[in-house]
């Protein structure tokens, strides 16, 4: 069983002109996320990721298709007894203290009153929290939110948890963190469903993605699969010697030449003709430094896909 | 029901820390202090002065929270993004709505309880009488506060809270003018005039049926009969309102 299967999910809304035809967020999503996988959800801003991520939450009723949270269709809400949510850029009842809105969030969950004493110590503690516990939402930083926000979203020990742009705005130190809690889910064999713009935020902790752009998912998979699927590799050959960048085949093969002084950067566009180009530079008495071979980045896969999608 | 308790719980705590409650509670003792010195520039009946002057402050009071807090029930919920979080836990929309309908009327009725304490020791301490028919007065005011909680919260589902405060306050008015409406309906030339006065008179709740100040202003009891009948139309209008709202809010998207 998955933990969340997507089928032919399209979402239009009225596009607010009389006469105009609707508007359509999402077109024929298709997906589906494993238990104990980290996925990332990655496009660019109104590409349709917080639409999917509120329709998986019940929060917004998909046009037409089907979508079940852990084996169960989404209309059911008891299925949110063991998902947790964190919302883009949240907003919480401010009149709260720390301690007091995670015990309104665990009893709203259904945890009783043994497990609350122990859940929401132990949670102010992840977080960092212990010393907030008594002061007012409102005095929180943008930092401690976020850590207060991702602590109501576990607080019931959840199978899944969806996340929404859970590091956007953060200083570094606050993304390493939230990168450490993800990776710590995992461990605990919770699969976390997160959607993000930042390619960074994906390659570091992801296990599979899929990336969306106005609406219709244009790829997913495996990071490796994505991208190693033999695009945009290249190699970069750092020599020392003078005249390299006149050589034959450095001519005839290279994408790119840098001239640095005594150095020169040629860069080739794969490794076919790598071994002509080092044996010209030998042959030249020049003195190779280095040889990089650069397989294509996440980026580059992102990139392509949605140039191609315009 | 548990998540229901929870919520009400959760939204009492929320106008318990607002201060304009307590604003506005300072503004009713003004005004139910302020009756003692206006009955004294009276000639006459000092005592009805107080009490009618008492009686329409608890009633202000409690008709203006019940609309400004009312319209933000689930308005502030949904412009804040709050609802997000909470209906991504297991609870269902009509819960939600319940939770927050029942948390803002125990803050109503603490309130109205509390300026009817202090309507009574003014008229205690003015040497005015105190009677039964003050308290029918009040329970009257109570359902008709928890009825135009229900009326704002029922357009606040679906359109703003300038909106909604607007026609809830529309509705009160005509609310206290309905026997006003079928009157000029029967007596109008023109259809369409006819057609708007008695559609507004069957669309908008009797009001004055839950006002009886005047009544009890003279010590005239309105008697348990005639209670339990203006209690039960104000319950069941409001119960009505607030099934309309869940209807409306369980097919919203956010």
């Amino acid at each position: 069983m998955d933990a969340i299967r997507i089928e032919h999910v399209s979402k239009t809304v009225p596009s607010g002109w009389p006469g105009q035809p609707p508007v359509t967020i999402l077109s024929d999503l298709s997906f589906s996320v494993g238990k104990g996988e980290i996925y990332g959800f990655l496009g660019p801003n109104g590409a349709g990721k917080t639409t999917t991520l509120k329709i998986l939450m019940g929060l917004m009723q998909a046009s037409s298709g089907h979508v079940e949270v852990l084996g169960a269709p989404v209309q059911d809400v008891r299925i949110h007894g063991k998902v947790g949510f964190l919302p883009e850029s949240p907003y919480f009842y401010d009149y709260l203290t720390g301690e007091e809105f995670l015990r309104f969030y665990g009893r709203l969950a259904g945890l009783g009153r043994a497990d609350l004493e122990r859940r929401v110590p132990e949670l102010l503690k992840r977080m960092r929290l212990e010393e907030a516990k008594g002061r007012h939402l409102r005095r929180f930083s943008k930092g401690m939110l976020q850590r207060v926000g991702l602590a109501q979203a576990i607080i019931h020990d959840p199978e899944l948890v969806v996340l929404d742009e859970p590091m956007s705005g953060l200083d570094p130190i606050g993304r390493k963190e939230v990168r450490d809690l993800i990776l710590q889910l995992r461990d605990q064999g919770k699969t976390v469903f997160f959607s993000t713009h930042i390619i960074a935020d994906v390659e570091m902790v992801c296990d599979r993605v899929g990336i969306l752009h106005k609406g219709r998912l244009l790829a997913t998979g495996a990071i490796e699969d994505l991208v190693g699927d033999g695009e945009a590799q290249t190699v970069e050959i750092v020599s020392e010697g003078k005249g390299l960048d006149r050589l034959a085949p450095v001519k005839a093969y290279a994408t790119r030449v840098l001239n640095r002084g005594n150095r020169c950067l040629i860069v080739l566009p794969g490794p076919d003709h790598l071994d002509d180009v080092i044996t010209a530079i030998r042959q030249h008495k020049g003195n190779l430094v280095s040889v990089t071979p650069h397989k294509g980045s996440l980026e580059d896969v992102f990139i392509r896909q949605t140039s191609r999608a315009m | 029901m548990q998540a229901i308790g929870v919520i009400a719980r959760n939204s009492f705590r929320e106008y318990l820390r607002d201060k304009i409650l307590y604003n506005l509670l300072f503004f009713a003792a003004l005004l139910i202090g302020g009756s003692v010195l206006l009955g004294t520039l009276t000639i006459a009946e000092h005592e009805k002065i107080v009490t009618d002057m008492g009686l329409a402050a608890i009633n202000f009071i409690g008709v203006i929270i019940s609309i400004f807090l009312g319209v933000g029930l689930v308005s502030k919920e949904i412009e804040r993004r709050t609802i997000y979080t909470i209906l991504a836990k297991p609870i269902t929309r009509v819960e939600f709505l319940l939770g927050k309908y029942l948390g803002l009327a125990s803050i109503i009725a603490v309130n109205v309880m509390i300026m009817f304490t202090m309507f009574i020791a003014t008229l205690w301490m003015s040497g005015s009488s105190v009677h039964g028919a003050l308290g029918e007065a009040v329970a009257l005011i109570l359902i008709e506060a928890l009825l135009v909680t229900a009326i704002a919260m029922f357009f606040s589902t679906f359109s703003s809270s300038i909106l909604s405060a607007t026609i809830t306050i529309g509705m009160y008015v005509i609310g206290h003018l309905t026997s006003d409406l079928k009157g000029i309906a029967e007596k109008s030339q023109n259809q369409v005039t006819e057609a708007v006065m008695t559609g507004l008179y069957y669309l908008c709740p009797n009001l004055e049926l839950l006002n009886v100040k005047g009544q009890a202003a003279s010590g005239e009891f309105v008697g348990s009969m005639y209670l339990i009948t203006a209690s039960a139309y104000g319950f069941l209008y409001a119960g009505l309102l607030l099934t309309g709202a869940c209807i409306i809010f369980q097919r919203r998207d956010f």
